[in-house]
């Protein structure tokens, strides 16, 4: 019954798309030794001076290293209240439950114009100066459903019997909660950690309306895509920031895979 | 009672914070748009003004539908596009299924500005594509292709796009119990039917949220209009993103946002209809 050609049909688009994918990446990684100012074909000669340039540009390294905070900080407060959440609704079928639910998952239906304008009047309201952590606070509210995504599921995985075994040893809940339930989750927690970071390291639309002249990263890549002569420079360190991103990740899924093979024993 | 108290202990902080940046900015948002400026004496005004003239502004209306037309387009491309993808990956891959997957999501680790200004590196008049036609002899002037109009905007968005939605139609169809389409198969139906009648039925939800994954920030998008649409190719996100950060006319701006809400709750209600969102999240 099998037909030999479609597998070979699914292999051939397969190769087609991962092509697509990969060629503009391969461009910025060519241009980025390439030694000239303008993107522009046909190429120079190779040069490692944008990578040198990187490291002496102020600017940029303080975008980075605000980019680097904010980051951290709203990975480390998504993760932490998306791992109360996620305790909350997978150990309780209370009401608020399915509220909690459809608010913390909002934020993945709704543009982010519309969530970074929205803080830009609260901000404006309250009288916040605009600044790299106020776009924090935004970039918390769109990794919420994420952590809560990854931890859940995690917790799905292992029933509470442990916490309650815990409490009849005379631990108290929240001793449970601490000794027992945290470190079987730890490993979703990291994940979700490392995903949060991500999400607010490459996130520009919120940030653009909330960090004034305070740029974060991709901020100041955005401010720099015009003046075409800076442009290698920014693309040196987008490779750079690739390489590091992909060893996060591929760290995380490790993480996460490896977290859920052991729940399933 | 004890675990009422535990369950509110844990659930808290969360709901607070989500109340106080997420749903209060909101509901501030639509108080303003009944304000007639953004500061001083015009704060303290209650007008209609903002909604009369968005209404009677039938650009902006214009504009709108547009651009909630071409992230539907777009959307629905990527689904197609990202669909056999998915499905060779979900049933034909075998044990490289993880590599093959891995391969396939690194691309979207590089930075998102970056991604989109790469095809200003491909369609540019001195850029990959016209280099290569250049080369074959096939044009000989220099000439940006496609650049700075809607197709291009739609073309990178697809390209930011398919991966992503190629995800939950991938866990859809993993989801599937292969004895489903054995039994087909023993009903006698043919391959293509099987498809038709249990593979694809089964993974509608996972295409509704990849379509969704697609569709709601491609209406948002400001960016993407700004790198390679030129001013042909602006959309409904830059009106926003002008209001606000430009013309400084937030009750406005407030006003375009709410509408721009409108439609997204309005395509979540008509779409959901397939099942819960929290069904389609996996939650």
């Amino acid at each position: 019954m099998r037909r030999l050609n479609l597998p070979s049909f699914g292999a051939f688009y397969y190769l087609l798309v991962c092509v697509i994918l990969y060629l503009p990446i391969a461009l910025l990684i060519i241009f980025s030794f390439n030694d000239a100012a303008s993107l522009t074909f046909p190429l120079k000669g190779f040069t490692l001076r944008w990578y040198e340039q990187v490291t002496q540009s102020s600017e940029l390294l303080f975008a980075l290293r605000n980019s680097v905070l904010i980051a951290l900080g709203s990975a480390l407060v998504a993760t932490i209240l998306g791992g109360m959440g996620a305790i909350a609704i997978v150990r309780y079928n209370l009401p608020g439950r399915g509220a909690f639910l459809a608010v913390s998952a909002m934020p993945l239906v709704i543009p982010y114009v519309i969530l970074g304008v929205s803080l830009l009047i609260l901000l404006n309201q309250v009288g916040i100066p605009l600044s790299a952590p106020a776009a924090g606070l935004g970039h918390v509210i769109i990794s919420i459903p994420y952590a809560l995504l990854i931890i859940s599921s995690r917790l799905v995985g292992f029933p509470n019997n442990l916490e309650e075994a815990a409490m009849d040893l005379g631990a108290s809940y929240w001793e449970a909660l601490g000794r027992v339930t945290i470190p079987i989750i730890s490993p979703a927690l990291l994940a979700s950690f490392l995903l949060c970071f991500t999400i607010s390291f490459d996130e520009f639309s919120i940030a653009s309306f909330l960090v004034g002249t305070d740029a974060t990263l991709p901020v100041y890549m955005y401010s720099q895509l015009r003046f075409p002569t800076r442009l290698p420079i920014v693309i040196a360190l987008a490779a750079i920031i690739m390489t590091v991103t992909m060893a996060v990740m591929i760290f995380s899924e490790w993480l996460r895979r490896s977290g859920q093979n052991t729940s399933r024993k | 009672m004890k675990h009422r108290q535990r369950f509110l202990t844990l659930i808290g902080l969360p709901s607070i914070y989500l109340l106080l940046l997420f749903i209060v900015p909101l509901g501030l948002m639509a108080v303003f748009s009944f304000r007639a400026g953004t500061t001083g004496a015009a704060r303290d005004v209650f007008t209609f003004d903002n909604y009369i003239k968005f209404f009677h502004n039938t650009s902006f209306q214009r504009l709108l539908w547009r651009s909630a037309g071409i992230s539907f387009f777009m959307a629905i491309i990527s689904c197609v596009l990202a669909y056999p993808l998915a499905y060779y990956l979900a049933f034909k891959a075998g044990s490289k299924k993880t590599f093959l997957m891995l391969l396939i999501i690194i691309p979207t680790w590089t930075s998102y500005l970056l991604r989109i200004f790469s095809w200003k590196l491909i369609l540019g008049s001195s850029g990959l594509l016209n280099s290569v036609l250049q080369a074959l002899g096939l044009i000989d002037q220099p000439s940006p292709i496609l650049l700075y109009s809607r197709p291009a905007v739609v073309v990178t968005l697809i390209y930011v796009w398919v991966p992503f939605v190629m995800l939950p139609i991938f866990a859809s169809l993993e989801r599937i119990d292969r004895y489903l389409l054995e039994a087909a198969a023993d009903l006698g139906c043919t391959r293509f039917e099987a498809f038709l009648r249990v593979t694809f039925p089964l993974s509608l939800p996972g295409v509704v949220a990849g379509f969704f994954f697609a569709f709601i920030p491609t209406l948002g998008e400001f960016v993407t209009p700004l790198l390679v649409g030129g001013a042909q190719g602006s959309m409904y996100g830059n009106l926003i993103q002008d209001q606000f950060m430009r013309a400084l006319n937030w009750p406005m701006g407030s006003v375009m946002s709410l509408a721009m809400l409108v439609i997204v709750l309005l395509m979540m209600f008509l779409l959901t209809r397939v099942g819960p969102l929290t069904d389609l999240l996996g939650l």
